[in-house]
């Protein structure tokens, strides 16, 4: 026993001596200090590295048997599926854990609007994440493609066409994105492409430049106060722990617990009732018969509620084109946050009655944009799509203004439990 | 808190016992990732056992059947090609009793087959996987001697008497594979399944 | 985690929601029982005998029915299949598919995942409800597909059953027919009750059909979270000692 242990040292020595692996470890994890007082919250980042690592095995078994091809694809998905042996445990991962990824996602990022993880040295970070989280929307949208089922052919119909709003270049655009004049096999095979090597390197990149970003600046926390600032004797923050061995063992607790609740939907309800799976992508492509009502992955609906809420045309220009715009805006307004948000404060614990209330009333209309988005438009449901729409906005543009105006309370020195 | 003791041994089990059972899932869930390698449903379906009429196959002919995407050849042969297997001296050939090669055991015998006038063979070389040409004349040309008629690689000259078996002095190191068979009547046959082995 | 409860609440209440806007006459519910291997048998011989002469189900080999079913290969072989076709071949149709354009006007869909698409409840109800309409080539149509270019393949079996029509104003006075209800027209080989039973089997089968992996899913799922609760437990142990340090 003590000789095995001995070689091993000796073979990390070695490889220690050409390459900063103790650096390494101890720079991002043995002596890499967080904040003692991480609640429920910071579970998801990691939750988000879990599923990433789910998504990139399962993709790389899939690709293994699937085929890009227009002929071919819905049947190669029904043969991974029955024939392929396990085939269909590896498919339901990755289609689960694509909204598994947004679900989490959406959570670490409102994480970041509850504590302020945006402000003040975390800009980039912020910046780093938003990136990461595009990067991901055009990831999912993408494969969403590949299983060349009704929902998969159509959605991307849409979506693409919408760059045909565009004044001047959009027509042309659209035809360059796909390919082609409609959604096609050449379409198939370039997003298949983008999907599994353009984007998850992409994704790859940008998820250790997140990281490094955050270890540069330090975690926040649920009190938004820098633990920075107060030090011991030894150098290092009071209010710090090692994120090893204390945050690996915790998140390890919050990452059984979302493999439990992952293995749920795996196992129990792959289809999620037809939110992940849905019922028409189990008809393959029909480029002659549209389906009845279309509405995107779940993931993708607050945003398309602003898209279709927008009916009227002013300016000189047309009401598809400013569903296009506000759709673009409603997502790069998020990249503006860190400067729009004027408070004192990071964390909503010390934030006056204004912030909570606004940040309550935006959490509600954009999970009413979403429940929207999967329902067909009815003229009433336009008009709360309208009014969530102009909330959405104006929770960020005024934001500078109340964000000031909210009376804060006293932030404490050092973190409480 | 107030219990301010740590326990070391209690803390290294504690960690031993969750990286254990926590090793125990990643090997349960390599499973199905290592599982889809196996052949798939339609690969064991295309792989699937063939049947083959041999009725209209004359004396020293052979047909050329797939099985698993492999050429398998049936031969018919002659009672002078049947008496031409046992005339070898003993260092011509270098496993002729098939000690070292692979056939059903009904197959281990100087023929290399169930039935002496078929034989069964996996047209692929034992060096590295040429299929050989099929050259049945008495002391064929360039052959050397002795020749019976057998098999002959073109890649790499290995050599092959009409059961299979390899002679000595050629790149290959055993005999041709018989694959498993059997007859399901007089004039036809099974390729793929056998008496012993169901599929 | 109050906001995933939600979101999970939204997942069972919006379908709800759908379908009640999607229109179109009510759905009978198929209740069908994976469980109950002598029924999936029963639906596997409905559906071999009576679907497969113009339906493929082109995704399915004959062999993995056989297996998962536990019906023996020779038995599949003499009772279930078409005598040209193996035991590995997947389910395909006889018809070229021109002469079913010509026949039918459209060409009879694939069915070995139309229990996804449309759902057990639509195949149930479907099933039950031809009725005769001498305006078509068919001689019968059915409210769940209006127009439907498929005959009443087991009438033998159910008889037909008749409409009756009840007649809707609209705001404008227009009188117009509307159908109201089915009632049994021409008695079949079953009752009624009987019926149902058998159509009950053939959509669990072709439920079974849709993803043969349903069969046994739930089982591997069970194991999976007993282990994961048990790794839960150690892991959280491990934390509970090491955070005795942190105050």
């Amino acid at each position: 026993m003590n000789a095995i242990v001995k070689q091993l040292t000796g073979l990390r020595d070695w490889v220690d001596d050409r390459f900063p692996l103790m650096k390494l470890w101890n720079e991002h994890l043995a002596q890499y200090y967080a904040p003692k007082n991480f609640n429920f919250w910071y579970y998801f980042g990691v939750l988000a590295l879990v599923v990433f690592v789910i998504q990139i095995l399962t993709g790389i078994w899939l690709v293994m048997n699937y085929k890009p091809d227009a002929a071919e694809a819905f049947a190669s998905v029904e043969y991974i599926m029955r024939d392929v042996e396990w085939g269909w445990l590896i498919r339901y991962m990755h289609s689960t854990g694509a909204s598994a990824f947004f679900v989490v996602v959406y959570l670490h990022m409102f994480r970041a609007l509850l504590y302020g993880s945006y402000q003040k040295p975390r800009e980039l970070l912020w910046i780093l994440g938003m990136l990461l989280y595009l990067s991901l929307m055009a990831e999912a949208f993408m494969g969403y493609l590949l299983p060349w089922g009704q929902m998969s052919f159509w959605g991307a119909q849409v979506i693409i066409s919408l760059f045909g709003a565009i004044p001047f270049v959009g027509e042309a655009l659209s035809t360059l994105i796909r390919g082609d004049y409609v959604v096609s096999d050449i379409t198939l095979n370039r997003f298949f492409s983008l999907h599994v090597i353009a984007l998850p390197f992409a994704i790859a990149g940008l998820v250790v430049l997140h990281i490094i970003a955050l270890h540069e600046v330090g975690s926040n926390n649920p009190d938004g106060v820098e633990i920075k600032k107060h030090k011991g004797a030894d150098g290092k923050p009071l209010d710090g722990i090692p994120f090893h061995p204390y945050y690996t063992v915790k998140d390890s607790v919050g990452i059984v617990v979302f493999l439990m609740l992952f293995s749920i939907v795996v196992f129990f309800a792959p289809e999620m009732g037809g939110y992940f799976l849905e019922a028409n992508n189990f008809i393959p492509a029909d480029p002659l018969k549209t389906p009845e009502h279309i509405a995107p992955v779940w993931y993708f609906t607050p945003y398309y509620s602003i898209l279709r809420a927008n009916t009227v045309n002013f300016f000189w220009l047309d009401a598809k084109l400013w569903g296009v715009v506000f759709m673009g805006l409603g997502v790069m307004i998020l990249f503006l946050l860190p400067w729009l948000d004027k408070s004192e404060v990071r964390s909503i614990r010390y934030r006056g009655k204004i912030y909570k209330t606004a940040l309550g009333i935006f959490v509600v209309s954009f999970l009413i944009l979403g429940y929207l988005g999967i329902l067909p438009p009815t003229p009433g449901r336009t008009l709360v799509a309208q009014i969530c729409t102009v909330i959405y906005f104006l929770f960020f543009l005024l934001m500078p203004i109340y964000s000031k105006l909210d009376k804060t309370l006293p932030v404490p020195d050092r973190v409480t439990h | 808190m107030t219990d301010n003791t740590v326990d070391p041994r209690r803390r290294r089990f504690l960690t031993g016992t969750a990286t254990v059972i926590g090793g125990i899932g990643a090997g349960f869930a390599a499973v199905p990732f290592i599982s889809s390698f196996q052949p798939s449903a339609r690969a064991k379906a295309i792989g699937a056992p063939v049947e083959v009429d041999i009725s209209k196959l004359e004396p020293s002919q052979r047909i050329i059947q797939k099985w698993r995407g492999k050429p398998v050849w049936i031969v018919r042969r002659t009672p002078e090609m049947i008496e031409g297997l046992k005339g070898f001296a003993p260092e011509v050939l270098r496993d002729p009793e098939s000690d070292k090669s692979a056939q059903p055991g009904y197959a281990k015998n100087a023929w290399r087959s169930e039935n002496p006038e078929y034989l069964v063979l996996v047209g692929v070389c034992t060096h590295l996987g040429c299929s050989p040409s099929f050259v049945p004349e008495m002391d064929a040309a360039g052959m050397g001697s002795p020749w019976n008629g057998g098999f002959f690689c073109p890649c790499h000259g290995s050599k092959f008497d009409l059961a299979g078996r390899v002679y000595m002095g050629v790149p290959a190191p055993a005999n041709m594979e018989v694959p498993p068979y059997q007859f399901l009547t007089e004039t036809r046959l099974v390729i793929g399944i056998d008496k012993e082995n169901a599929a | 985690m109050r906001r995933v409860i939600l979101s999970l609440l939204f997942a069972l209440v919006a379908p709800v929601v759908l379908a009640a806007s999607a229109g179109g006459p009510k759905l009978l519910k198929a209740n069908v029982d994976l469980s109950d291997r002598a029924g999936l048998q029963n639906g596997a011989k409905l559906f071999l005998n009576y679907c497969v002469s113009c339906h493929s189900a082109s995704y399915m080999r004959y062999n993995r029915i056989a297996s998962d079913l536990g019906i023996p290969d020779d038995q599949m072989k003499a009772n279930m299949m078409f005598t040209t076709d193996k035991i590995g071949d997947p389910i395909k149709v006889a018809m070229r598919p021109e002469d079913a354009e010509q026949w039918f006007g459209i060409n009879p869909p694939d069915l070995s995942v139309t229990a996804r698409s449309r759902g057990a409840d639509w195949i149930y109800s479907y099933l039950l409800s031809f009725y005769t309409d001498p305006s078509r080539p068919t001689g019968v149509n059915n409210p769940y597909l209006p127009g439907a270019a498929m005959p009443h393949v087991l009438w033998e079996l159910q008889g037909i059953k008749k409409a009756v029509y009840h007649t809707v104003k609209d705001e404008n006075g227009h009188e117009s027919q509307v159908l109201s209800h089915l009632e049994p027209g021409t008695p079949g080989k079953l009752s009624e009750v009987d019926y149902q039973k058998e159509m009950r089997d053939l959509v669990a089968f072709m439920v079974y059909l849709g993803e043969p992996a349903k069969l046994v899913r739930y089982q591997l799922g069970v194991k999976v979270l007993l282990f994961l609760s048990v790794l839960l437990v150690a892991v959280y142990l491990m934390k509970r000692e090491f955070w005795k340090d942190v105050h």
